[in-house]
């Protein structure tokens, strides 16, 4: 069976299962932050599956970089929160982060 | 199986394998090395799809960057000694279960559905291509990009430094 588009399709399905059950299983919020990752790629192969097999143009690979580039910038802020986090709470653990519920 | 094939199963395994360890692994330093056979993986994956220009950023911006800024911070928010319990993770079963469905489902609609199919099927370099999208059609999204970038930096520096009280 050759490879097609749909190999890519069920990689990128089970990357976003992965990065999916992190974000729902993890109190560690480095590791919530890993599985966000996790789902960013997931998406990225998929534009880019499609770009190849689909459309045959390059937007798709376009909007891969755009997702990138916001995947740069959500992990340079997400982190510089959790560092501040860590600063005031002494742990990272996203169930100790609840003073705005008193 | 010819050479190419086996190379994708590699290259896949490789990917999927260590984004498992990502999701399941105990130690929070395992995890976030294995992220880095995940974004190599799927660099690799892009070349395999003839996306060069996006590979070389994958490793450029995911491992040279976006890697070593989960490292640090997993550096400096623990105490490397203690690291066993570092990496708690709470109602792993019906999140298991969750994603068990969920995957049935994407795999079902990815194998049923009949997807669109390119005339032909190229292997060309990319990179010019891409320039010209960017300064053409993506022109406005390209420069509201750079805003972005910017106002990322200047909210990580603000959120990070330290606040001198008096």
């Amino acid at each position: 069976m050759a490879i097609g588009l749909t190999h890519y399709l069920v990689i990128g399905a089970i990357l976003f299962s992965l990065g999916l059950y992190s974000v729902l299983t993890r109190r560690n919020a480095i590791s919530i932050l890993m599985g966000v990752e996790l789902i960013l790629n997931s998406s990225n192969i998929n534009y880019v599956a499609f770009s190849h097999f689909s459309s045959g143009n390059v937007e798709g690979q376009v909007y891969a970089i755009f997702v990138i580039m916001l995947a740069a910038a959500e992990a340079a802020v997400g982190l510089a929160i959790v560092l501040a986090i860590f600063q005031i709470f002494h742990t990272i653990d996203v169930e100790a982060a609840e003073t705005l519920k008193e | 199986m010819d050479i190419a094939t086996a190379l994708f199963y590699l290259v896949a395994i490789i990917t999927v394998g260590s984004a498992a360890v990502v999701a399941f692994s105990r130690n929070i330093i395992y995890s976030a090395f294995s992220l880095m056979g995940t974004f190599a993986g799927v660099a690799g994956i892009y070349v395999f799809l003839g996306a060069d220009f996006v590979a070389a950023v994958q490793l450029l911006i995911y491992v040279g960057g976006i890697l070593v800024l989960i490292l640090f911070a997993v550096m400096l928010t623990h105490r490397i000694t203690d690291v066993e319990i570092t990496n708690r993770a709470a109602g792993r079963i019906p999140a298991l279960l969750a994603i068990g469905i969920f995957i049935f489902l994407l795999v079902q609609t990815i194998r049923e559905t009949s997807w669109a199919k390119a005339k032909e099927i190229l292997y060309a370099p990319t990179t010019a291509r891409i320039g010209d999208l960017f300064l053409e059609n993506y022109l406005l999204p390209f420069e509201l990009a750079s805003l972005v970038l910017l106002a990322a930096l200047i909210g990580a520096v603000v959120l990070s430094r330290k606040e001198l009280r008096e």
